[in-house]
């Protein structure tokens, strides 16, 4: 894809413009820039890419074992062909759980971050030189398992989703406030075995992102159960719907290529 | 532990500006971080330290400035110092909330030792220039 847009990621918009100083010695420069204004720009420059091919993009967060691949694999079968799903997989070390997409017949991207905990924006564009966004409806970026580090990165996505499992704390949400706050939707997963845990209380756990001062639904999946997705599978096609209608296709990859060209 | 990164690119955006003003030495830098960032302010100063190592910014000091939450309701107009993990409006518990200071991750300043036309700076000048 980066062959037509030039793609030397796009460091023109990240630099910080630095102040005026008389010659001199020992002088202060006004900055004032953030301090991740080159990610930023690196996030806008792959969210152009998934606009020109009106794609919803969900950035998937949570701790290691919180269920996201295998959110993933019973969503996959759930849709079927109706949505053309593709995933990049963030973690440390393996192929395993691009591996397990892919054995659903879904493309998939393993980025391996070696000791990085968390995707930042170049490592999603690099991995997106690997997929066909064209052929896609919902791109998936299953972030490395880890509540703090994720939150602080843009990848370009549209939407934030942060599961939490029954099998953790319900007070998590209070704990790691940063990343559960920067969710547009938390997912409450492994549901199915609230029967046989008794400390996980669900209306605790939304009272805790309550008090993040977020409107962002809390709901209730369990990848195991039949139904046990409907509340999931509502908000993709919603979501879907709302960022489609937001990007009315007037983009290409084509402008992408004049706007961030050579 | 993402702080490693956080330097790298802080480094890479102050050996830029040093190079545009033609400084021989980065002396000070200020950020200023918001306890919203998720960013460790220890943290981060013990991954400076690795970081600066043989750059412009080797001898520098990374001073961290830290600002509490702050909220303005949009309900009911009340502002509030808060808590990260409490962020609703301690006056009328409502959610439409403003975060107003707490999320910041900003380089706000750097401080240089500048030679006039990029002659290396004189001694007595560099002397001048510790704060």
């Amino acid at each position: 894809m980066c062959e037509s847009c030039g793609c030397a990621v796009t460091a023109r918009h990240a630099h910080p413009h630095p102040g005026h100083a008389e010659p001199g010695s020992g002088q202060a420069v006004a900055v004032m820039a953030g301090l991740l204004a080159l990610n930023d720009a690196e996030a806008a420059h792959n969210r152009a890419h998934f606009d020109a091919h009106r794609l919803l993009v969900v950035n998937l967060m949570s701790s290691p074992g919180a269920g996201k691949t295998a959110l993933l694999e019973a969503t996959i079968t759930a849709i079927g062909g109706g949505v053309r799903i593709g995933v990049i997989e963030g973690d440390l070390e393996t192929e395993n759980d691009a591996a397990r997409i892919r054995a659903k017949g879904v493309p998939a991207v393993q980025i391996t971050t070696g000791t990085a905990c968390h995707l930042d924006a170049r490592m999603v564009h690099e991995a997106l030189h690997g997929l066909d966004l064209g052929g896609l409806d919902i791109l998936f970026i299953e972030n490395v398992g880890n509540l703090v580090c994720p939150a602080a990165f843009d990848l370009g996505q549209h939407r934030n989703v942060t599961l939490l499992s029954v099998t953790e704390g319900d007070d998590k949400p209070a704990k790691y406030p940063v990343i559960f706050r920067a969710a547009d939707l938390v997912v409450l997963s492994k549901t199915d075995l609230l029967a046989v845990i008794d400390d996980f209380d669900p209306g605790r756990a939304e009272a805790a992102v309550r008090n993040l001062a977020t409107a962002a639904p809390v709901i209730r999946v369990s990848a195991r159960r039949p139904g046990g997705l409907q509340p999931w599978l509502d908000w993709l096609t919603a979501e879907l719907a709302r960022v489609r209608a937001a990007t009315p296709g007037r983009a290409s990859e084509r402008a992408l290529a004049a706007e961030y060209g050579r | 532990m993402h702080e490693f990164s956080l330097c790298e690119a802080l480094l890479r955006q102050v050996e830029a500006i040093a190079a545009a003003h033609r400084a021989q030495r980065v002396t000070m830098i200020r950020l200023r971080v918001g306890p919203l960032a998720g960013v460790e302010a220890a943290l981060l100063e013990r991954a400076f330290t690795l970081t600066r190592a043989g750059g412009v910014a080797e001898a520098a000091e990374l001073v961290i400035v830290t600002a509490p939450i702050a909220i303005a309701c949009r309900a009911c107009g009340a502002t509030a110092e808060v808590a990260a993990n409490r962020l609703c409006c301690p006056a009328c518990g409502g959610i439409d909330v403003r975060v107003t200071a707490g999320e910041e991750l900003i380089l706000e300043s750097v401080e240089l030792d500048i030679a006039d036309d990029g002659a290396p700076a004189a001694a007595e000048r560099k002397a001048d220039c510790h704060v």
